[in-house]
C-alpha cells in the first residue's frame, strides 16, 4: 500500500498502460515492437494482479505468487517468439509484419 | 463299432485340392492327374470297406440297420442349441459314398483323357477335388447346419467348374445363372432350417428323424397359415432341395450348366450334386411323411411327376446332345422325387422311398455314362449338335455300345439296371396315386423315345462327311465308360429292399409283372418310333414336328421359361422395383450428402478471404470481439 494512492489511480495507469500495448500491438509493423507492445500488456495485467492483491486481501499472497508466474511465462514466452523471428528473418530477410502473409490459407 | 476313419474319406479329396490348388504351376500335368486319381481311389477303397462293414458285419443289430454318428460341438448357442460337426453313417449314407466315389473316380480317371493338353488341367483336378470333399462332407452330414455348409460348398465347386472356360462368355454368363438360381433356392432352405431350429430346438437329424420324438409327435402345437409351422418348414427346405435337383420352377440353370467341361456335367450335373435335392428329401423323410401326414410330401410328388413330363417333353426336341441329357437328368430327378413323394413309411409300404434311392444309385452309373459316351463323341467331332453327327458307330466302336447299353437301361429295358428301379417306382406310384402313375408310364415312353432319338442320330442315320476321320478315345476315357456300362447293366441285382429302406428293417421287393410289361411296352414303342424316325436319314420326324405345330416350337424353346425369367428379372423387377430404388439412391439418398458437401464448398470459397495471413488483422477481430462481448456483459451486469 503506498499512502495517499487510491487503488482507483493505480487502476487508471494500468489501464492506460493496458491499451497503450494494444495500440501498439495492433499498429507497429515491426516485429519486435509487437512482441515489446504483447509485454506492456502483460505488464498491465501483471500490476493489477499485485495492486488487487495489496488493497483487498492485504493478508493474502495470492496475486504476488501469480505475478511471479506471469513474468516466469512471459519470459519463456518471449524467448520463443524471438526464436521465432530469427528463423523468419533466416527464410524472408525481413522482420516486418507484412512480408510473413505467405502463410495465408 | 469306430467309424472314425470314415472322416479321411472327405478329407483326402481336400488335401488332393489343396495340394494342387497350391502348387498349381509347379506340378506338371501328368503328374497332377495320377495325384487326383489316387485320392479318389483311396477314398473310393475306403468307401468300399465302409459299406462292407456297415451292411455286411456291423449295422445290423436286431434286423435293424442302426445310425452311427461321431460328432463333435462345433458352435455352442445356448444350453440346449448347438451346432455339431461329425459324421452319420446309416444306409442312405453309405449308398450315397459308393455312388459319389464310383462317379468321381470314374470321372477323374476319364477326365486325364478329355483335358489333356488343357491349359487349366491341374486346376482341373482341384476343383474336381474341391467338388469330392464337399459333396462326400455332404452326404455325412449330421444336421441340418453342416449339410447347409457343404450345400453351399458344393455350389461353389459347381459354380468354378461350369465357368471352368471362363473366356467363354456363356460359360461365365451359366456359372452366374446356376449360382444364382441355386443360391435364390438356398434363401428358402436356410429359412427353413431357422423355422426349424425355433421350434425343435435341434439341428440334429436323428433327434429330428425319431418318429417317436418331441419334433415330430409336436408338429401340430404350432400354427401358421392354416399349416402346421414345421410344414411350412419342410415346404422351404424343399424348396432348397429343388434348386439343386432343378425340379420345375427352379430348373432353368441345368441346361445352361452344360457349358461346363463334359466330365464335370456326368459327375456334378448328373449323378451326384443334383440328385443332393433327393437326398435331402430322403434325410428327413420321416418328418415329411409323419408331419401333417406328408402334406409337405405331397407337393414333394407333384412337384417331381410335372418337372418330370416337362423336362421329358422339352428333351425330345433339343438339338444339342447335352442338353437333351440335361433335360433326361432333370426329368429323372423328377421320378425320384415322385417316388420319395408317393411313399410310406413301414415296410412295403416304404416301397417308393427304396425304390427312389435304387433309382438315384442306377441313375448316377447310366447318366454318368451317358455324359462321358457324349463326350468322348463330343472329343472326337467337336460339337454338341446332332447335325454335325451321324454314322459314328463305324469309328467308335467302343463308344458306340457304351453308349448303347445306357440308352437301354435308362429306357428301362428289361434286366438293365433301370428296368429294375423303374419298375418299383412306377409300383409304388401305382399302389399311391394313379394320376402320378399315370405320368410315370408316360415319361418312361418318353424317355425310350427322346434317348434313342439322340442315339440313332449320333451313332446311325444319315452319313455325315467328316473333314477329319473321328477315331475312338484313348484307353483312359474308354475304361471308365466299360466299367459304367458293366455297373449299368448288373447294378439292377443289388437287393435293394434289404438294404436301404425307410425304417431300416427291410423287406422282400417282387417284380410286378403287369406293371413291368406296361412300362416295358412303352419303353420298346418309344424305342420303335425313335427307330422309324431317326434310324435312317429321313423326313418323317420333320413332318410329324410340322403337325404339333406351335407346341414343337414351345417345347423347343423349353416353353420360353428362360424368356420369362428374364422378363420378370429385367423388366419387373430391375426396371419397376431396382431401377426406382436406384434412383432414389442416387438422387434423394447421395444428392443430399453431395449436396451439402458442394455447398460447404462454395460457401468457404466465398469466406476463405478472411483468412489474409495478416497478424494483426486477426488480432484486430480478436480484440474487438473482446470488447464488445465485454460491453454486452457491463450493460448486462449494471442492469
Amino acid at each position: 500500500m503506498i499512502a495517499g494512492i487510491s487503488i482507483y489511480e493505480i487502476l487508471t495507469v494500468t489501464s492506460i498502460l493496458f491499451f497503450i500495448g494494444v495500440y501498439g500491438f495492433l499498429t507497429r509493423k515491426n516485429l519486435i515492437s509487437i512482441l515489446m507492445s504483447i509485454e506492456l500488456i502483460l505488464n498491465a495485467s501483471v500490476i493489477n494482479f499485485v495492486v488487487i492483491n495489496k488493497y483487498l486481501y492485504p493478508d493474502m499472497l495470492q496475486g504476488v505468487i501469480f505475478s511471479i508466474f506471469i513474468i516466469a511465462v512471459a519470459a519463456a514466452e518471449t524467448a520463443l517468439a524471438v526464436a521465432i523471428i530469427i528463423n523468419l528473418y533466416r527464410q524472408i530477410a525481413s522482420v516486418e509484419v507484412k512480408d510473413t502473409e505467405i502463410m495465408k490459407y | 463299432m469306430n467309424f472314425t476313419y470314415i472322416i479321411l474319406i472327405p478329407l483326402i479329396p481336400l488335401a488332393v485340392f489343396f495340394l494342387l490348388g497350391i502348387f498349381n504351376q509347379k506340378i506338371k500335368p501328368a503328374v497332377s492327374g495320377y495325384i487326383g486319381v489316387a485320392g479318389l481311389l483311396t477314398s473310393g477303397i475306403l468307401s468300399f470297406y465302409t459299406a462292407y462293414q456297415y451292411f455286411f458285419v456291423h449295422g445290423k443289430v436286431a434286423g435293424v440297420y442302426q445310425t452311427f454318428v461321431q460328432k463333435t460341438t462345433w458352435m455352442n448357442f445356448t444350453d440346449t442349441l448347438a451346432i455339431d460337426m461329425g459324421v452319420l453313417v446309416d444306409p442312405i449314407s453309405v449308398m450315397m459314398l459308393i455312388v459319389v466315389s464310383i462317379i468321381s473316380l470314374m470321372v477323374h480317371i476319364y477326365s486325364r483323357g478329355y483335358m489333356k493338353g488343357d491349359e487349366g488341367y491341374t486346376k482341373f483336378f482341384a476343383y474336381l477335388g474341391l467338388f469330392s470333399f464337399s459333396i462326400f462332407g455332404l452326404v455325412l452330414a449330421t444336421n441340418l447346419f453342416q449339410i447347409y455348409i457343404f450345400w453351399e460348398l458344393v455350389g461353389v465347386s459347381s459354380y468354378l467348374l461350369i465357368g471352368y472356360y471362363y473366356t467363354k462368355p456363356s460359360a461365365v454368363s451359366a456359372a452366374k445363372k446356376a449360382f444364382i438360381v441355386t443360391r435364390f433356392a438356398d434363401l428358402g432352405f436356410l429359412i427353413g432350417i431357422l423355422i426349424i431350429g425355433y421350434y425343435t430346438g435341434t439341428y440334429d437329424f436323428e433327434t429330428l428323424n425319431n418318429p417317436e420324438g418331441s419334433a415330430i409327435l409336436n408338429w401340430a402345437a404350432t400354427s401358421f397359415m392354416g399349416l402346421s409351422a414345421l410344414t411350412w418348414a419342410l415346404i422351404l427346405i424343399f424348396i432348397g432341395g429343388a434348386g439343386k435337383s432343378a425340379m420345375f420352377p427352379l430348373h432353368i440353370w441345368l441346361p445352361d450348366a452344360m457349358e461346363g467341361p463334359t466330365p464335370v456335367s456326368a459327375l456334378i450335373h448328373a449323378a451326384t450334386m443334383v440328385v443332393a435335392g433327393v437326398y435331402l428329401v430322403a434325410r428327413l423323410f420321416p418328418m415329411y411323411y409323419f408331419i401333417e401326414d406328408g402334406f409337405a410330401l405331397n407337393i414333394v410328388a407333384y412337384v417331381g411327376a410335372f418337372s418330370s413330363l416337362f423336362a421329358a417333353i422339352i428333351a425330345i426336341t433339343q438339338t444339342d446332345i447335352k442338353r437333351v441329357l440335361a433335360f433326361s437328368t432333370m426329368s429323372q430327378l423328377g421320378y425320384m422325387m415322385l417316388a420319395l413323394g408317393v411313399s410310406g413309411y413301414e415296410g412295403h409300404d416304404g416301397l417308393g422311398y427304396m425304390a427312389s434311392m435304387f433309382h438315384l444309385f442306377t441313375h448316377a452309373m447310366f447318366k454318368a455314362l451317358l455324359f462321358l459316351g457324349a463326350g468322348s463323341v463330343i472329343h472326337a467331332v467337336h460339337s454338341n449338335y446332332l447335325k454335325d453327327m451321324g454314322g459314328l458307330r463305324k469309328y467308335m466302336p467302343i463308344t458306340n455300345v457304351t453308349f448303347l447299353i445306357a440308352a437301354l437301361s435308362i429306357a428301362g429295358f428289361p434286366l438293365t439296371a433301370g428296368f429294375f428301379s423303374k419298375d418299383e417306382i412306377l409300383v409304388a406310384a401305382f399302389e399311391h396315386n394313379k394320376l402320378i402313375y399315370g405320368v410315370g408310364v408316360l415319361v418312361a415312353g418318353l424317355t425310350a423315345f427322346y434317348m434313342f432319338r439322340i442315339y440313332f442320330g449320333i451313332f446311325w442315320g444319315k452319313n455325315t462327311q467328316y473333314k477329319h476321320t473321328p477315331h475312338e478315345s484313348p484307353l483312359s476315357m474308354t475304361i471308365p465308360l466299360i466299367i459304367l456300362a458293366f455297373l449299368s447293366l448288373f447294378s439292377g441285382f443289388i437287393p435293394f429292399s434289404e438294404l436301404v429302406t425307410a425304417d431300416r428293417i427291410g423287406f422282400e421287393a417282387h417284380l410286378n409283372y403287369p406293371l413291368a410289361a406296361i412300362a416295358v411296352t412303352v419303353g420298346l414303342i418309344g424305342i420303335g418310333l425313335a427307330w422309324v424316325f431317326y434310324k435312317k436319314e429321313n423326313d418323317l420326324s420333320d413332318k410329324f414336328a410340322n403337325v404339333f405345330g406351335p407346341f414343337y416350337k414351345w417345347a423347343y424353346h423349353k416353353f420360353y421359361f428362360d424368356e420369362i425369367y428374364m422378363f420378370v428379372t429385367k423388366k419387373i423387377l430391375f426396371n419397376g422395383i431396382a431401377g426406382n430404388i436406384a434412383k432414389f439412391d442416387k438422387k434423394i439418398v447421395d444428392g443430399t450428402m453431395e449436396g451439402i458437401g458442394n455447398k460447404t464448398v462454395v460457401v468457404s470459397e466465398k469466406i476463405k478471404g478472411m483468412q489474409s495471413g495478416k497478424v494483426q488483422d486477426y488480432a484486430f477481430a480478436f480484440i474487438a470481439g473482446v470488447v464488445v462481448l465485454a460491453m454486452v456483459f457491463i450493460y448486462l451486469w449494471t442492469n
